[in-house]
Formats: C-alpha cells, structure tokens, sequence
C-alpha cells in the first residue's frame, strides 16, 4: 500500500501528464505537414478530422504515442526474435555487447581506483587523465575506435564493446576510490593498533566499506555502457542492433520505428538499472545491512 | 603500590606539539607518569587537556615529539607491533558488515590464529562482557551499550594485558554506564589487567581507579595525581560514602587548580 502511494501515484501521474503533453505536441508539429498534404488532395479537413489524421501519419514529424505503442508491440511481440526487424533480438545485440562492456569496464575502474588509493603517484597523475578521457565527445572518438580495432582485425562484439568500457569504468573508478576512502579515522586507526599488514587493512576494511559505493556507481555505469553500445553501432554501418535501428529509421525517415528503438532502449537500460539495483541489495542484505 | 612491580606505561618529559594552520599547539607538556602492572589509572580534564592524545601516545597512534615513553619496557612502536595493548575508542566501532562474533574475531584473524582458537576466544570474551547469546547479530540490532560492550570484548579477545579505552562510555546514558562501570570493575578485578582510562566524568574515575591523574590544559600537562583510598570492592553506592566524596572533592580542587574553568 505503501509502495503503491509513494512509488506508484507520483510516478504514473507524471507519465499520465507526459502522454498528454506528447500528444498536444503530436498534433502541434504534424499539422504543417497535414495541411500541406489536404491543399494537395484539396480537401478541407474539420478541426477534429485534422487531428485524426495528424496522429495517424506514416511517417510523421513526431509520432503519436499510440503508435509508437503498437509498433513497439508488433516488433516485440509479433515477430520471431530471429527476425532482423524484432526488437527483442536487435535489443540482444546491443545487449551482449553492453554486458561485455560493462564486465570490462567495471573490472578496468575497481583496478585503477585501487591503483590511485595505493599508490600516490598515480592519485596525482592519472586522476586528471580519466577527467579528462569523460570530456572527449564519445560520439567523436568511437568511429576511431572501431576502425583502429578493424586494421588489427578486431571485429564484432568487442570494438563495440570497448566504447562501453570507454564509458562504464568512469564512474566505477570515481565511485570506488571513494568507497575505498571512506573507512572512518577510527577504523583506520583500530586496524593501526591491531599493527594490521596493508593488505589486511584493504581486504578487511577498505573493500567491505566500498561495496555500497561500488554497487551506486555501477548503476550509472551500466546505464553508460548501454549508451556506449548504441552510439558504437551507429558509426560502423552495423547490422543489428538498437543503433543499427536507430540508423536505419533515420535513412528512410521511418520516425515510429525511431521512436519505438529508442523505447526499447529505454526498456533495456531501465531493466540493466534494476538488477544491478536488486544485486546490489541482495549483496547488502547478505552482509548484515539494515533492512531500510 | 607500584614499587615492585616493573612498569607497564613509563612516560618522561614527555610533550607532544602538533603543527598545525594557526600555529604549533601544545598537546602534551613535560608528562612524566609510571604506571604499574594492575593498576587503574584515569585521565580527567577539560577538552583540550591531552588526555586522549597521551592516551593515543601509549597507543602509538600519535608520534611524541619530545620525551620518552615506554610500554612493557619497549617503545610504543614496538609494543604495538607486540599487540601489547587493546584500545577501546569512544564509539565501539565495530565494523558494520560483521557480526558480533566476527567483529570480536577481527584481531584474532589479523593475527593469524587458528578457526578453533578463535572460535574458543571469542566464546570466552564474548562471556566476559556477558554477551552470549548475540554472536550472530549484526551491531546495529544491538543498544548502544551492547555494542560498546562488543567492542570491549575485542578488545580483550587477543589477552593483551594492558586496555586503553578513550571515554568509552561517555555517549552512553547514566543508567547505562553505571551498569557498565560496574560490569567494567568486576572484568578489572577478575583479570587482573592495567587499565587506562580516559573520561571527564569526577564520579566515574573516582569509583573506577586506583589512581587519578588530573590534566589541564595549554599546553595539556598533568596538574596532579591522587592515589584512591577506597578498598578494591567497590558497590556502586560507595559513591555515597564520606570517602568516595572526599577524593570527588580533591579531583575537582585539582581541575580547578588547573584553571580549566577559567575560560
């Protein structure tokens, strides 16, 4: 019940208020190109036969939620997931290479952030670099990627997968010299008196505090590493994929399948947030954490 | 009374001064303290006084910047690295993923001893504190006494013969802490450890020690020591007695003494 006041009622009055507001402008930016088209056909429409038609273009400036819907439904639903045109297997694509990605990129940001808590050469030296590395437009770099990838013969999964972990291990690396940091004086302190080797100290104490830490910035992480994933489909003319459809809606001004890619990224990326969510819990749970 | 027996903690002229943005400050000024094997010291005094930082000296927490101090004839870095000691801080800190019999068990696992022997250990100090019964809970189901009581028991499970505990008890409430001062005295008589006691509570080191040490501040020193005359049984309403009160009263004269009202 409670649940259902805090999480559910905001949150589905601001979809119920987002809906409307899609449609008011579906109608707004569609009825140019509908008034275009009835001088052509030279028929007048009614106000309310314009905006029938306006919300049922086939291809048109900002497609209407509902159709969206339903063709988001036909291309999850309807079709064999074999099929290069369901959603369900382009979001596959992306997906494996998302995980990829991720399972790199995460494993890269806990190495450099025990790295720069360890050693003070690296905290002042390679702390501006990964900065610096988050402010170079992916979109700029991943071609790059790819194509440097290909002269040596990497293809497939992994370039793609590799723009991911460009993306993915940031936030890890920053979330985890954090959490690694976070152990309070007296901790520190207690393991001093107890003359505790640094290993003892980093296992025992830095590693078990950074956990919550880790499991924060892996949700960003994973999030990035999605977005990684599409924008590395789109510069390699890829097949598959969610930036494959991306792409291929742009090409043939296809405007309902752009928009019903980009709701089954969002699918993706929400469901990527949750389990890492729930993992994370589970982790906590299992060690002792305090039902909230 | 300390006579015979060689000393546990030997401070000379000791003074520490930190550096720090207004200025150096003078923490401890020409310290010069014997503790005996046995015995119960408190270290009272305003904020500011250094009872926690001579306290976290013997620990060798902090570097003494001049003076000399020993602990079980060695220096403090290598009474240390003995694990001579076990330190009880004002908050139990315990580790907050770790159960009761696991925080108790941390020392024991640093120190490389046997799953048996630690299994045996944290039995016996966790009955010590009179704590069976909560080994597999985490600390934040237990009261804060309880906790400060884990924490204790960490602190004896590696049999260290000296404890240092800074104000352990002064989050605690009253009820609470009598309790625990009581429980703490019956611990002291039974095992026969040195005990360092930091507080700034008149009736808690005088029903707790043996001897007094009173400190004041700029720069912290020791501005007196007052030998307890109460008997080593102590019930708790000792603290009614024409005795008790007379030994609050010189503790008070010294702290006043030491201008810590002053400002």
């Amino acid at each position: 019940m409670d649940t259902f006041r805090d999480k559910l009622v905001p949150v589905t009055s601001i979809l119920a208020g987002v809906v409307v507001l899609w449609y008011v402008f579906a109608v707004i930016l569609n009825t140019p190109f509908q008034r275009d088209l009835d001088r052509r056909a030279n028929e007048a429409s009614t106000f309310s036969e314009l905006i029938g038609k306006t919300l049922s273009q086939p291809k048109p400036t900002l497609p209407a939620p509902h159709q969206v819907a339903v063709n988001f439904f036909e291309n999850t639903f309807l079709r064999p997931v074999t099929s290069n045109r369901s959603l369900v297997y382009n979001a596959w694509v992306t997906l494996s290479s998302t995980l990829l990605g991720f399972a790199f990129g995460t494993a890269l940001g806990i190495i450099i952030a025990v790295g720069i808590v360890h050693v003070a050469t690296l905290d002042r030296s390679l702390m501006p670099w990964i900065i610096a590395s988050q402010t170079i437009p992916i979109l700029a770099v991943a071609p790059m990627i790819i194509v440097v990838l290909a002269a040596v013969g990497i293809t497939g999964l992994v370039p793609k997968a590799m723009i991911s972990t460009y993306l993915s291990f940031f936030p890890v690396t920053v979330g985890m010299v954090k959490g690694l940091r976070s152990p309070e004086i007296m901790h520190l302190d207690l393991m001093h008196t107890y003359n505790a080797s640094r290993a003892q100290t980093f296992w025992k104490l830095r590693v078990p505090a950074s956990v919550p830490f880790l499991f924060t910035s892996m949700k960003v992480a994973v999030a990035a590493s999605l977005v990684g994933a599409i924008v590395g489909e789109l510069p390699t003319g890829a097949v598959a994929g969610i930036g494959a459809k991306l792409l291929a809606g742009a090409y043939y001004s296809q405007s309902i399948d752009i928009w019903s890619a980009l709701v089954a990224g969002s699918v993706v990326a929400a469901l990527l947030v949750m389990v890492v969510g729930i993992a994370g819990r589970l982790v906590d749970r299992a060690v002792g954490g305090r039902p909230a | 009374m300390t006579g015979t027996s060689p000393a546990v903690v030997a401070a000379s002229k000791l003074g520490l001064t930190f550096q720090t943005n207004d200025g150096p400050v003078q923490a401890l000024s020409n310290v010069d303290l014997t503790i005996g094997k046995g015995e119960f010291v408190s270290f009272i005094g305003p904020s500011g006084c250094g009872k926690t930082t001579l306290l976290r000296v013997i620990a060798d927490l902090e570097k003494p910047t001049s003076g000399t101090i020993s602990v079980n004839g060695m220096t403090a870095e290598q009474a240390r690295e003995k694990r001579a000691y076990g330190y009880v801080f004002q908050a139990a800190a315990l580790f907050p993923w770790r159960t009761i019999e696991r925080n108790v068990g941390l020392p024991l696992e640093i120190m490389g001893l046997s799953k048996a022997e630690q299994a045996e250990r944290i039995k016996r100090t966790l009955d010590l504190v009179n704590l069976s019964g909560f080994e597999k809970k985490y600390p934040w189901q237990l009261s804060g006494g309880m906790q400060q009581r884990a924490s204790i028991a960490r602190a004896l499970a590696f049999d260290a013969d000296l404890l240092l505990m800074d104000e352990p008890f002064g989050a605690l409430d009253e009820i609470v802490r009598d309790h625990l001062n009581e429980q703490l005295l019956e611990l002291w008589g039974r095992t026969n450890k040195t005990i360092c006691f930091v507080t700034h509570s008149i009736p808690e080191a005088v029903y707790l020690s043996t001897r007094i040490v009173v400190m004041s501040p700029r720069p912290g020193r020791v501005s007196d020591i007052i030998e307890s005359t109460l008997p080593k049984e102590r019930p708790l309403d000792i603290r009614e007695t024409p005795e008790f009160l007379a030994i609050a009263a010189r503790v008070r004269d010294g702290l006043r003494a030491g201008h810590s009202y002053d400002d």
